[in-house]
């Protein structure tokens, strides 16, 4: 057991038989860990499989490795929210997890080595089929009609009414992780960048944190508030154009309207930061590249809080029209149970009432923010994650605004980039946990002996909460499924790395 | 010489018809805060489509391409059966209005047939939508053309008479102030009504993408070029004929050209009006739409038993 800013010798870690591992993590999970990270890498005597847990209340982590079997007994049965990590992990190595109840791969990816040419292409496998004289199979995607990834849905349906959804990704899979193992340490950061590109900031604050507590280099504080005020951003770009999407599914007019060019103000402030709308660039490993000086931040603060009035004034109509609150009411419920049990993360884990929020279950820094709460409404449905991001909008404005009052006040007080090491230490372990907008990204480095990468592991917020969206729709109406989806907005690229 | 007239306001109504999705796409923009695309941007799309080839698959049969030519004609030949401005329909009879309820009726069947002829599920489930909503739209369209019919005939107009032409040029202003205001409720049970034929928002999403949530749209998705042309007129001009009905109840009888520019402004009016609801209103979930055209029906059904009753 280790605290989360702290790292740990790979080494040092215990080899333990595949099926004590298998146990002990049924257990934690049980005693309420979640899963962060479960997966396969090359060790020095043959490949090994290692499982991170994590317990919020006392911010701890939990590693635990095992020497790679060619089967096991399967995890998910009793610990659901292993299932999506078992799959991927059979995919990607061979490893059959026995008793899976819906072992199938999950990106179509070709494995880390052997039998790359008989891999079948994305989706194409068995999908679960409910037979029946009226039950009749709607299937959706890859191609969609509007601009967004692709991505196939197959609804089993009695009339409207969906039995059941099954979401079967992969269709962007570039081996995100192979590609940070062979790249150049100066090329990781982009590929960082680019694995979601609506969360640019997210994942390379999760990179940077990696690097940092390998390193054992704190970023000054200065740093760590303009890395903060980067995330809000991101957040509140990426909620107002959500809030902007679910208004345009309930066929609500105005504030799908007005969102569309508030996000774009969003956006151009962040570009202020760095050069780029997504924040690109603005991160480094020790900090951050660009410094606010006081006229920048002067400037930032009105923009923001004249933006934020725009944002707020949009949503309120939208949250004040009855026939939308009608709309979004109700609709795509997942129970708080269900939530926790599938390991669902970030905002969709709060509105199902499940109280996480890496900001402060795993803060980054130990700068307060009181700007900042956590945001947990409970019912579960559209209208919940609608609220949730609204409410969201409030403490992000707020938080924002307060940081770059701070920095204005106290612009070239320190610097905002400190000395990186040469190379990271040798055969160490680190983990970082980032609220991005959408939640919990994930992050796992593992360091060779000389030390370059021996593994990187990154799991993105939708590789949870993809499953999240299918039990949503379970009882639903078909017609209701495009808002549900948006009301999720989940990466596919995330997913697929 | 009233034949001529009538002729004059139908060529007209056919001419304008497709002004109408232009005037609502404005209203619309102009609450988004946006300039909008042109109001004749529909003349625009039928040219272009016209001149256009056309991509039918492999598995459709002539069901396919008749759906479009059927559900326009048969559009056409409705608006054919009622009083445009002050002069009775010369294709008008008694008992009519079955013949014009029964048109729309075959112009959707045709619709429905043709995109189930396609074999694509989204299209069955708008297929299967649109003949529910259809199905459940047709008596409120009954009870209110009887309830008219009934105050029609105990106001002393011969049964022989009760057309369309009778019902709707006139009449129902004068049965208001005659003592018999209930028919004022029409009004609202026909405004519902022409939002759900014409598969506006509260019911339908017009502008909407995503072929889960449709209706109308979904079923013609595979239609493309003259076809498509054919769908996009034959739209406008059934939202042209609910827009008269709706303003022949409101409009009191004047002068024959008087009744016309009314009748012209009474259906922009409307395509304003459906412009505002679209603005300001979301979409209903799907499951709640019969409720609200069983509200319709309830109003109209309410309305008949008052006429009955006096």
């Amino acid at each position: 057991m280790f605290n989360y800013k702290e790292t740990i010798e790979y080494s040092a870690l215990p080899l333990l038989p595949m099926e004590e591992l298998t146990v002990t993590v049924t257990d934690h999970c049980r005693r309420g860990w979640r899963m962060l990270a479960f997966f396969g890498l090359e060790g020095e005597s043959g490949r090994e499989v290692i499982c991170i847990l994590g317990h919020a209340a006392d911010q701890m982590l939990e590693a635990f490795r095992a020497p790679m079997p060619a089967r096991y007994q399967s995890i998910t049965p009793n610990c659901p929210q292993a299932h999506l990590f078992e799959r991927e992990l059979a995919e990607m190595w061979g490893v059959k997890p026995e008793g899976h109840p819906w072992l199938k791969p999950v990106r179509f990816c070709p494995a880390f080595e052997g039998e790359r040419d008989s891999r079948p292409g994305p989706a194409e496998a068995d999908y679960y089929r409910i037979e029946g004289e009226e039950v009749h199979e709607v299937a959706v995607g890859p191609v969609h009609a509007g601009v967004i990834e692709p991505g196939h849905f197959r609804f089993q349906c009695y009339g409207e009414n969906v039995m059941h959804l099954e979401i079967q990704l992969g269709f962007q899979h570039r081996d995100v992780e192979h590609l940070i193992l062979k790249s150049p340490a100066k090329l990781v950061l982009p590929i960082m960048e680019n694995i979601a590109g609506d969360t640019a900031i997210g994942h390379s604050t999760a990179y940077c944190t990696v690097m940092e507590r390998l390193a054992g280099v704190e970023p000054t504080n200065r740093a760590h508030i303009l890395r903060r005020v980067a995330l809000e951003l991101e957040r509140l770009a990426n909620h107002t154009r959500d809030l902007g999407a679910i208004g345009g599914d309930t066929g609500f007019l105005p504030t799908s309207s007005w969102n569309g060019r508030i996000t774009g103000d969003w956006l151009n402030i962040t570009s202020e930061l760095c050069g780029s709308r997504m924040g690109r660039n603005l991160l480094c490993p020790g900090g951050v590249k660009w410094d606010v000086d006081a006229d920048l931040a002067k400037a930032l603060v009105k923009r923001v809080q004249a933006t934020y009035r725009d944002t707020r004034g949009s949503v309120d109509v939208m949250l004040e029209t009855t026939s939308v609150l009608a709309r979004l009411e109700g609709t795509g419920t997942v129970s708080r149970q269900a939530a926790a049990d599938l390991g669902l993360v970030g905002m969709a884990a709060r509105a199902s009432g499940v109280d996480m929020d890496c900001r402060f279950d795993w803060p980054l820094c130990d700068i307060e923010n009181p700007a900042l709460s956590k945001r947990v409404p409970g019912s579960g449905d559209v209208l919940a994650r609608t609220l949730v991001r609204s409410q969201e909008v409030d403490d992000s404005a707020a938080s924002a605004t307060a940081d770059l009052t701070f920095l204005g006040e106290t612009s070239g007080s320190e610097p905002v980039r400190s000395a990186m090491p040469e190379a990271l230490p040798a055969g160490r372990l680190a983990v970082a946990l980032v609220e991005g907008w959408r939640g919990e990204i994930c992050h796992v480095g593992i360091t060779d002996a000389e030390g370059g990468w021996k593994a990187y592991k990154v799991v993105d917020p939708s590789f949870h909460n993809w499953t999240g969206l299918a039990m949503a729709l379970r009882g639903e109406q078909i017609s209701d499924f495009p808002l549900c989806n948006k009301s999720f907005n989940l990466s596919y690229c995330g997913h697929d790395l | 010489m009233d034949f001529l007239v009538y002729l004059l306001q139908l060529v007209l109504a056919l001419a304008l018809a497709p002004l109408v999705p232009g005037i609502i796409n404005r209203v619309k923009a102009k609450f988004a805060g946006r300039h909008g695309k042109p109001v004749l941007q529909l003349y625009y799309d039928i040219a272009k489509l016209i001149r256009k080839g056309e991509v039918i698959s492999d598995t459709a049969t002539w069901v396919f391409t008749a759906g479009p030519v059927v559900s326009m004609v048969t559009a056409v030949l409705a608006l054919a059966l009622l009083p445009l401005g002050g002069v009775a329909s010369p294709f008008g009879f008694n008992g009519d209005f079955i013949l014009c309820a029964y048109l729309l009726g075959m112009g959707r069947f045709a619709t429905v047939l043709a995109a189930l002829d396609t074999g694509s599920p989204f299209e069955g489930m708008g297929a299967s939508r649109e003949a529910l909503f259809g199905a459940i739209g047709e008596p409120v369209l009954f009870l209110s053309f009887l309830a008219l019919v009934s105050t029609a005939m105990s106001m002393g107009i011969p049964s022989t008479e009760v057309s369309l032409s009778a019902l709707f040029c006139g009449f129902s202003p004068l049965a208001w102030v005659a003592g018999r205001p209930e028919l004022m409720l029409l009004v609202a049970s026909m405004g519902v009504l022409l939002l759900v034929e014409n598969c506006r928002i509260p019911v339908d999403d017009p502008n909407t993408h995503l072929e889960l949530t449709m209706i109308h749209e979904v079923m013609v998705l595979d239609h493309s070029g003259p076809n498509l042309a054919f769908i996009l007129y034959g739209a406008s001009v059934k939202l042209w004929i609910f827009a008269v009905l709706l303003a022949g109840l409101v409009i009191p009888a004047m002068p024959v050209w008087a009744y016309t520019l009314a009748m012209l402004a009474a259906v922009f009016a409307v395509a304003v009006l459906v412009g505002v609801i679209e603005s300001i209103m979301a979409r209903l979930r799907m499951h709640i739409v019969p409720a609200l055209i069983g509200l319709a029906g309830a109003v109209s059904a309410f309305v008949l038993i008052l006429t009955l009753v006096r």
